[in-house]
């Protein structure tokens, strides 16, 4: 690329593979080499807000679960604040990686509800959870994002949500389920790779 | 700094990704690929949070030895068994400026080509002494530095004899969640390579090139360790975001 701005070329993508947990998990792979995996715990213990559980399945165009799945999620905290140069609650990262059941490809992961978040140019940001998915089959890690489905109103505003089809919309919005613990909200969240009600991948 | 700054209306964060640098979603010779591919286009969002933010780690995410894959899982006194190589070399971005502090994460099958997870099960033996992950942090010029076997080519089912090149999977972070990438370093005069779908997925082949180690006799370490260089580039920052930014963190 002869753009002076960009002098170098970014470093072509390649799938993660099936055995993406070996470095990223290994614990999931079935073996104790680290003694911290990063990841485990996308809020910590001293985080305000709502807690919540998301539990999906990611599918594939033949409407099978992707097994070997990996996500890692990024949210601000319960105040839109990101655990990057802003001031978190101690022990918020507000990142996390999330493994499926190797037999049913279904995943849930903990965290709090986090917080919309002021734009420098006036808007806000519905709140919401970015995602990052690979698998085998995968050549680009896919991005997308999960909002909430009681935020109707933020969620139109919403700058991103607002480049996105109407049609397509839903399928950025988890649904609310029956709480299975009583502390938490839990929703739902299925990303379906191709097909019928594809979720929306963003370019970022 | 207040949180209206982490995704800044006016800042745009990663530039927009050269997608010609990279392998389409829809590649039908890697099979896997045919049900795994969106349909629909990407949505480009500017100015997104993803794009100014990203988890930030230090070394109290990892463990000194965990770079060294020759020692991070075998027995006191012991070692895996094929060839010694070291892999490094820099992360920098499209700005060609270094990346410290990125969390490089590496995985890979041992020398026969069998990796350790619950999922493989190649004829290849695992081996004892070789866990086959590591990880460390790039330093303040973006080098970064693993010691490992070199790993083997093994087959798999995409089609009737299809093996992949010997290569070594990389995980890194930059500064931004939008600087995530995942990719596979391979071996320079491999044969595989060129007839790996997995490889071919890549349109050009000055990308091909950019994910293949080369030999690196300064490196080498004589009677003991051969070096392989291979550099990561993550996607730039446009100026007007960096120039309002503490480089470095």
């Amino acid at each position: 690329m002869a753009n002076p701005q960009r002098p170098l070329p970014e470093t072509a993508s390649q799938t993660a593979g099936p055995y993406v947990h070996i470095g990223l998990s290994p614990r999931a792979a079935g073996f104790e080499i680290y003694e911290v995996e990063p990841g485990q715990d996308i809020a910590g213990p001293n985080a305000k807000g709502t807690p919540v559980e998301v539990t999906g399945i990611v599918w594939d165009g033949n409407g099978d679960p992707v097994r070997d799945v990996l996500l890692e999620v990024w949210q601000p905290n319960t105040h839109g604040a990101f655990a990057h140069t802003d001031d978190v609650e101690p022990g918020f990262r507000g990142w996390g990686r999330v493994i499926c059941d190797f037999d049913t490809g279904e995943w849930s992961f903990k965290t709090i509800k986090p917080g919309s978040v002021a734009r420098a140019d006036g808007g806000t940001d519905a709140p919401a959870l970015a995602l990052w998915i690979v698998a085998r089959g995968i050549n680009i890690g896919l991005q997308t994002r999960m909002y909430f489905p009681d935020e109707t109103e933020t969620n139109a505003v919403d700058p991103a949500m607002g480049h996105v089809p109407e049609d397509r919309r839903g399928t950025l919005i988890a649904q609310r389920t029956e709480d299975t613990d009583p502390t938490r909200l839990s929703y739902r969240f299925d990303i379906r790779l191709q097909g019928d009600g594809e979720t929306v991948f963003f370019d970022i | 700094m207040s949180p209206s700054d982490a995704s800044n209306g006016t800042l745009s964060g990663t530039y927009p990704r050269d997608h010609d640098r990279h392998p389409s979603a829809y590649t039908p010779k890697y099979k896997s690929t045919i049900a795994r591919s969106p349909k629909h286009k990407l949505i480009r969002i500017d100015n997104a949070s993803e794009g100014a933010t990203g988890p930030l780690f230090n070394h109290e995410d990892l463990a000194a030895g965990d770079w060294d894959l020759l020692s991070n899982f075998a027995a006191p006194g012991e070692s895996p068994i094929g060839p010694r190589i070291f892999i490094h070399g820099r992360v920098l971005d499209e700005n060609a400026r270094p990346v410290p502090n990125a969390l490089v994460e590496i995985w890979q099958a041992n020398a026969g080509g069998r990796y350790r997870h619950k999922v493989d099960s190649y004829l290849a033996p695992i081996d004892p002494n070789f866990g086959g992950c590591g990880r460390t942090l790039t330093d303040e010029a973006g080098r970064y530095r693993f010691r490992t076997v070199q790993p083997g080519a093994y087959p798999w089912p995409n089609g009737p004899n299809t093996w992949r090149p010997a290569h070594i999977h990389f995980s890194v972070f930059g500064y931004s969640f939008s600087q995530r990438l995942i990719t596979q370093c391979y071996f320079e005069g491999d044969p595989f390579i060129s007839r790996c779908a997995i490889v071919q997925t890549i349109p050009l082949p000055q990308a091909i090139d950019g994910l293949t180690a080369k030999l690196d006799m300064e490196e080498t370490v004589p009677h003991d360790t051969v070096a392989y260089r291979f550099d990561i580039i993550l996607r730039g920052r446009d100026a007007t975001y960096c120039n309002n930014q503490p480089e470095g963190r």
